[in-house]
């Protein structure tokens, strides 16, 4: 669908200087390229320009080298400011505090919360060997208890028995008794879907994390999301101080930019990416594959 | 703004409002190139300035905005409508709010449960057919959907129900396997009633971005969609993307959804999307 940015920077250098240092105008140019290529990734607008900026700054002067076309240098450039803007690898969960360690699960509606508690269950279970207790919050959409009952019970995971009438707090609360009571090393709280504008369910995640102080708060986005993940993140990470992200649906064909996007409004680092739909669809984060990825390489 | 020149700078800002509401550079581009035609270097006020945008904007969208229709049909079976479309984009909970709509217009409704792989995605539908007091057809965990999909036809056509609203699994549509089920689904709907599904609904999520183009190309050639229906406009999403689809695909836009709730389903009215993408409060 898309010239890969490599294609469109060498038509560019074409017509430009090709020797010596990279000119401003040759790198302007050139920026012009990226910043298109960068917003049909799905990098949000204001992302992209500090991200220009900041290549702008690197790449004015520098001496073209001979075994190497000036388009080359500009991506090479580029990506590597890429991988420096989504952080380091290996940041995984961390459950270095007296157990049962909390985690709490956030994020819009159908971002893949729910699917996520589960993946990340499994996983603390089956490599960490880790006793793990997963909770539904969700008192709100049909059938979302049922759903991660259902997960608990297709992978091995234990859940906390489903009582009707009781409010997310509540349900946080025998949670982490639960969590207590039962030995458990890790209790994982699926909280419902909400939209970030929505006042009164954010007030209430708010008050979910006063209860458990999860230990990790971690955001549930889909990585096909457009323009609005930087409202999305900062809202979050605003009203409850999110400690890292999961990116959902990266086994889909999008460009992802929306990673590069939360993660620079947030400073928060992606943990984790869900490939699939099944429990053990999940990867951790390398951050040349998805620099690669938004540019299209 | 205030009173301000229509020059570089003022298109550049324009440009940008719309690449921040999901319209994509091409897309945003013609319209802002659009805009300047015969205007150029004109002083306009700010607000002017936003209502010329959203007209232009509105111009894209309004052949696009056609109401849902359902075919009045003699010999008993029901209008087949097939909710299609990604993992979480809200085709079930539209199912839901679409039921309670056409009951309220006196038509009678079943829902199959055609999802049969997600966790609980069969009791998730159960509730809403609960909520709208509409009978849901359904099989255990698992089986298959294009089954499903038959028995139900010829279930809804027994009880002279004027609609069958068919719920599928959410898939992305990079997964060729999951494509070819979809595929599958649709051909077996035809061996029941060759002019069925009547209806194929693709549902978008207004918070996804480019990525929602390949999404209605791809479940286009698969699925052959007739509308599309798009969810999640309750939050600060423009879903913008949808001009860029309109402008490339001409594909009818029949519903809006603004919410978790069983009435939080709206007509496609492209004048009011226009504006919101412009920046305009209703
Ligand atoms: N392809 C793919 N699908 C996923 C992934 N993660 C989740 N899903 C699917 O996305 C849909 C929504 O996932 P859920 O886990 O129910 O999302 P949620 O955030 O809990 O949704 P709500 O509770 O309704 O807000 C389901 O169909 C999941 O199977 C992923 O990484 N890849
Ligand atoms: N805010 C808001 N949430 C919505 C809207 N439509 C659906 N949702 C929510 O989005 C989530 C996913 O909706 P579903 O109807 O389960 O989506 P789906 O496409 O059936 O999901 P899968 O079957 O898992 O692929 C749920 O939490 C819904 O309540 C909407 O218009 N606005
Ligand atoms: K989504
Ligand atoms: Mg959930
Ligand atoms: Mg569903």
């Amino acid at each position: 669908m898309f010239d890969s940015l490599s294609d469109r920077l060498s038509g560019i250098f074409d017509k430009l200087s090709k020797r010596g240092a990279l000119s401003e105008s040759d790198v302007n140019a050139a920026l012009r390229e990226v910043r298109r290529a960068l917003i049909e990734a799905d990098v949000a607008l204001d992302v992209v320009r500090s991200f220009t900026e900041q290549v702008k700054e690197k790449a004015v002067g520098v001496e073209v080298i001979k075994s190497v076309s000036p388009a080359q240098m500009v991506v090479k450039l580029v990506h590597d400011q890429l991988v420096e803007m989504l952080g380091s690898e290996g940041q995984v969960i961390d459950l270095n505090t007296p157990a049962p360690v909390p985690i709490m699960m956030v994020g819009l509606q159908g971002s893949g919360k729910t699917t996520s508690t589960a993946k990340i269950a499994l996983r603390l279970q089956t490599r960490d060997k880790k006793k793990v207790l997963m909770a539904s919050l969700d008192t709100r959409r049909p059938a979302a208890q049922e759903q991660l009952r259902v997960l608990g019970e297709q992978n091995g995971i234990e859940t906390l028995p489903i009582v009707e009438g009781e409010g997310p707090t509540q349900i946080a609360n025998r949670a982490m008794n639960a969590g207590r009571l039962g030995g458990f090393d890790v209790v994982m709280l699926d909280t419902a879907g909400r939209i970030h504008i929505d006042e009164p369910l954010m007030v209430e995640m708010a008050e979910v994390r006063k209860v458990a102080n999860p230990h990790e708060i971690l955001l549930v986005a889909d990585s096909l999301t457009g323009q609005d993940a930087v409202n999305v993140a900062k809202s979050f990470d605003e009203r409850v101080g999110i400690t890292g992200i999961v990116l959902t649906r990266v086994d889909g064909d999008g460009r992802g930019g929306a990673a590069l996007s939360m993660r620079a409004v947030t400073g928060k680092p992606i943990k984790l990416l869900g490939v699939g739909e099944k429990a053990d669809a999940l990867e951790e984060f390398h951050p040349e594959r998805v620099a690669g990825r938004i540019l299209g390489m | 703004f205030t009173k301000r020149k229509l020059d570089d700078d003022t298109l550049q800002d324009l440009e940008d409002i719309l690449i921040q509401a999901d319209l994509g550079v091409e897309t945003a581009m013609t319209i802002t190139e659009r805009l300047a035609d015969g205007r150029y270097n004109k002083e306009v006020s700010g607000e002017e300035v936003q209502k010329i945008l959203a007209d232009e904007v509105n111009a894209v969208l309004e052949p696009v905005a056609k109401p849902l229709e359902i075919s009045s049909r003699d010999d008993g079976s029901p209008h087949v409508i097939l909710m299609i479309g990604v993992n979480g984009a809200g085709k079930t909970t539209t199912i839901g709010k679409l039921a309670q709509k056409f009951n309220a217009e006196g038509k009678s409704v079943m829902l199959a449960a055609g999802d049969t792989f997600r966790a609980a995605a069969i009791d998730q539908l159960k509730v809403w057919g609960q909520r709208t007091n509409s009978p849901v057809v359904a099989r255990e965990v698992g089986s298959d959907a294009a089954g499903l999909a038959f028995d139900a036809m010829t279930e809804a056509k027994e009880q002279g129900r004027d609609i069958l609203m068919i719920d599928t699994a959410g898939r992305l549509q990079n997964r060729t396997e999951l494509m070819a089920e979809l595929e599958k689904i649709v051909r077996v709907i035809k061996k029941h009633d060759e002019s069925a599904p009547h209806s194929v609904l693709l549902v978008l999520d207004a918070t996804t971005g480019q990525n929602a183009l390949n999404q209605v190309e791809i479940f286009s050639k698969i699925a052959g969609v007739t509308g599309l229906v798009m969810t999640k406009l309750d939050g600060t999403a423009r879903g913008g993307i949808l001009v860029a689809i309109s402008a490339k695909h001409k594909m009818p836009v029949h519903f809006i959804g603004v919410g978790e709730g069983v009435e939080d389903l709206e007509p496609f009215k492209s004048e009011d999307f226009a504006r919101a993408i412009a920046g305009l409060a209703e």
